[in-house]
C-alpha cells in the first residue's frame, strides 16, 4: 500500500536524533510489549492472521507517525488477541481475566499463516543474473508490498541473486497472495537516477526485491 | 492545540505534536481500543506516550497470563536476552576479528551468515546475512525504509533513531547530509553504498580498522568498535583522538 510506513525519499518526517547511551528498552513496558509479542506468537497460528507488518502499515497515517515503535506493536499485538477472542476488552480494562470467558485452543499451524522469512530450499528458474539491467515496476498494490515507491518504474542493475524466497505480498485483507517461491535480488541504483541531478553521480541504493517486481530493461 | 514555543523539540515529540489534531481528526485510533489513547492525554508537554500505556501493557501482561497464555519468567528472559546477551557486542566481536584474520574477512564478505555463525551468532533477525565493507573511497549505509529491519543477533534490537522517520525518509535521499548530522563529512569522491533492508536480507557494515591500532589485540579491538559505525552512520575513531 502507498502508506506512510513507505518513507524513503520524503521531507518534513522529522530529524534524525542519536542517543547517546540509548538504553534497548526506555521504558519497562516496551520490553513486554516486544516479549509479549514473541511469546503469544504461537496462539496466533491457524487464524488467518495475515501479516504483522501490514498490519502496522495499516495503522492511520496520523496514528502512525504520532505512535512510537512499540505503541504501535502494542496496538497491533491487542488487535489480534481481540480478534482472536482471546482477551476482551473489558477484561484489558480490568486488567483481570474473566472465567466466563473460554480461551480458544492453540491450533496448527496453516496455509494463511505467516511464513517463514527464511531461504527456501526449492528449485526455481532464476530471471535475471548479476549485471542485468531491470526495471522495477509501476505497481501500486493495496496490499502489503516490499517494493519501496522510491525505486518503482526506476531502471537499476542486478548485482546479487540471493536464492528463493517465499513472497510475502499481502491482499487488502492482510493474507498472504500465496508464496510463489522466487528469487529475491539485490538491484542497484543509481542515485541520480532515483533522485535526479541533485544526487552525487558516485553514490547509489541498493535495494532487495523479489524477482516478481522487476522486469527486464 | 500546542504552541512552537520551545526551540528545540524532541524527535517523538516532534511526530507527537504534529499528529495529535491530526489523530484526533483520525478517529482511528490504530488497531481500535488497543493503544488508543485520549487526545486530551497529550497535552502535557513532556508526555511523550500516552499516559496510561504502561498501566495497559501492565493489564493485558496480566490477563495473559492469568490464562496461562505466556508466562512470566518467559517474558523476562525475553526481555534478559535483548538488554543483555545479543547486542552490538556481538558485532564488535565480528569486526575485530575481521580486522585481525584476513581469511576470515574474507570468508565474512563472501559468506556472512556462515562467518559470523563462527563466532556463535545467528538466528532471529540474522538468518541471511550480508557483510559490506567500508574502503577508502566507499562507504555503506544501512536503513530499513518500510520498516525497522535491522540484524539483531548481531547489533541487538534498533535504536530509536534508526526506526524514526527522519533517518527512514532521509537515508535514501540524502546519505550525505544525514552522515554530517552524524559528524561524518564525505568527501565527494567517496561513493556512498545505501542499503536498504526491504527483503528479508540483514546487512551489517564492516568499518575500517582505524590509524593508531596496530599494536591492539583483538579483545581490544572489539572494544573500540562502535554500534554506530556497523550501521554505517559512523567511522569507528581513531584511537589518537578523544575516542568520543
Amino acid at each position: 500500500m502507498n502508506g506512510v510506513h513507505d518513507m524513503g525519499g520524503m521531507h518534513g518526517m522529522g530529524p534524525v536524533e542519536p542517543e547517546p547511551n540509548e538504553p534497548v528498552f526506555h521504558e519497562d513496558w516496551e520490553g513486554r510489549v516486544f516479549a509479549l509479542r514473541l511469546r503469544t506468537s504461537r496462539w496466533m497460528r491457524g487464524r488467518d492472521m495475515g501479516s504483522h507488518r501490514f498490519e502496522l502499515e495499516r495503522i492511520a497515517a496520523a496514528a502512525y507517525l504520532r505512535m512510537s515503535y512499540y505503541e504501535r506493536w502494542f496496538s497491533v499485538l491487542v488487535d489480534r488477541l481481540f480478534r482472536g477472542d482471546f482477551v476482551t476488552a473489558a477484561e484489558l480494562e480490568a486488567g483481570t481475566a474473566d472465567p466466563n470467558e473460554p480461551l480458544p485452543p492453540l491450533l496448527p499451524a496453516s496455509a494463511g499463516d505467516q511464513v517463514s522469512a527464511s531461504r527456501l530450499d526449492v528449485d526455481v528458474t532464476s530471471r535475471f543474473r548479476p549485471d542485468d539491467w531491470v526495471r522495477a515496476r509501476n505497481v501500486h498494490p493495496q496490499g502489503h508490498i516490499r517494493l519501496p515507491r522510491y525505486t518503482r518504474g526506476k531502471r537499476g542493475r542486478v548485482t546479487r541473486d540471493h536464492g528463493v524466497f517465499a513472497l510475502q505480498d499481502t491482499g487488502l485483507d492482510g493474507l498472504r497472495l500465496g508464496d510463489f517461491p522466487q528469487h529475491v535480488y539485490t538491484v542497484q541504483f543509481s542515485a541520480r537516477d532515483l533522485w535526479g541531478s541533485q544526487a552525487s553521480a558516485r553514490d547509489s541504493v541498493f535495494v532487495d526485491l523479489w524477482e516478481d517486481y522487476l522486469e527486464p530493461d | 492545540m500546542t504552541k512552537p514555543e520551545k526551540d528545540r523539540v524532541g524527535h517523538r515529540e516532534f511526530l507527537s505534536e504534529a499528529a495529535v489534531t491530526a489523530a484526533a481528526i483520525a478517529g482511528h485510533g490504530a488497531g481500535s481500543g488497543a493503544g488508543a489513547k485520549q487526545p486530551q492525554g497529550d497535552e502535557h508537554d513532556h508526555q511523550t506516550v500516552p499516559s496510561d500505556i504502561a498501566l495497559r501493557v501492565k493489564a493485558l501482561e496480566s490477563v495473559l497470563i492469568e490464562k496461562d497464555m505466556v508466562d512470566a519468567a518467559e517474558l523476562d528472559s525475553v526481555v534478559d536476552t535483548y538488554e543483555n546477551r545479543i547486542g552490538p557486542r556481538n558485532g564488535a566481536q565480528v569486526v575485530a576479528r575481521a580486522w585481525v584474520d584476513p581469511e576470515y574477512r574474507a570468508r565474512l564478505l563472501t559468506s556472512g551468515t556462515e562467518a559470523i555463525a563462527e563466532l556463535g551468532y545467528g538466528g532471529a533477525q540474522g538468518e541471511h546475512m550480508v557483510v559490506v565493507a567500508n574502503e577508502s573511497n566507499v562507504h555503506n549505509l544501512v536503513v530499513c525504509t518500510l520498516c525497522s529491519c535491522y540484524p539483531w543477533p548481531t547489533l541487538g534490537l534498533p535504536p530509536v533513531w534508526y526506526k524514526s522517520a527522519g533517518y527512514r525518509s532521509r537515508a535514501v535521499v540524502d546519505p550525505r547530509g544525514v552522515l554530517r548530522e552524524f559528524g561524518l563529512a564525505l568527501s565527494d569522491d567517496v561513493e556512498i553504498r545505501v542499503w536498504d533492508s526491504t527483503a528479508e536480507i540483514r546487512y551489517l557494515v564492516l568499518p575500517e580498522r582505524p590509524a593508531g591500532t596496530e599494536g591492539m589485540t583483538e579483545a581490544e579491538l572489539a572494544e573500540i568498535v562502535t554500534r554506530d559505525s556497523m550501521i554505517g552512520v559512523t567511522k569507528v575513531p581513531a584511537t589518537t583522538g578523544d575516542g568520543a
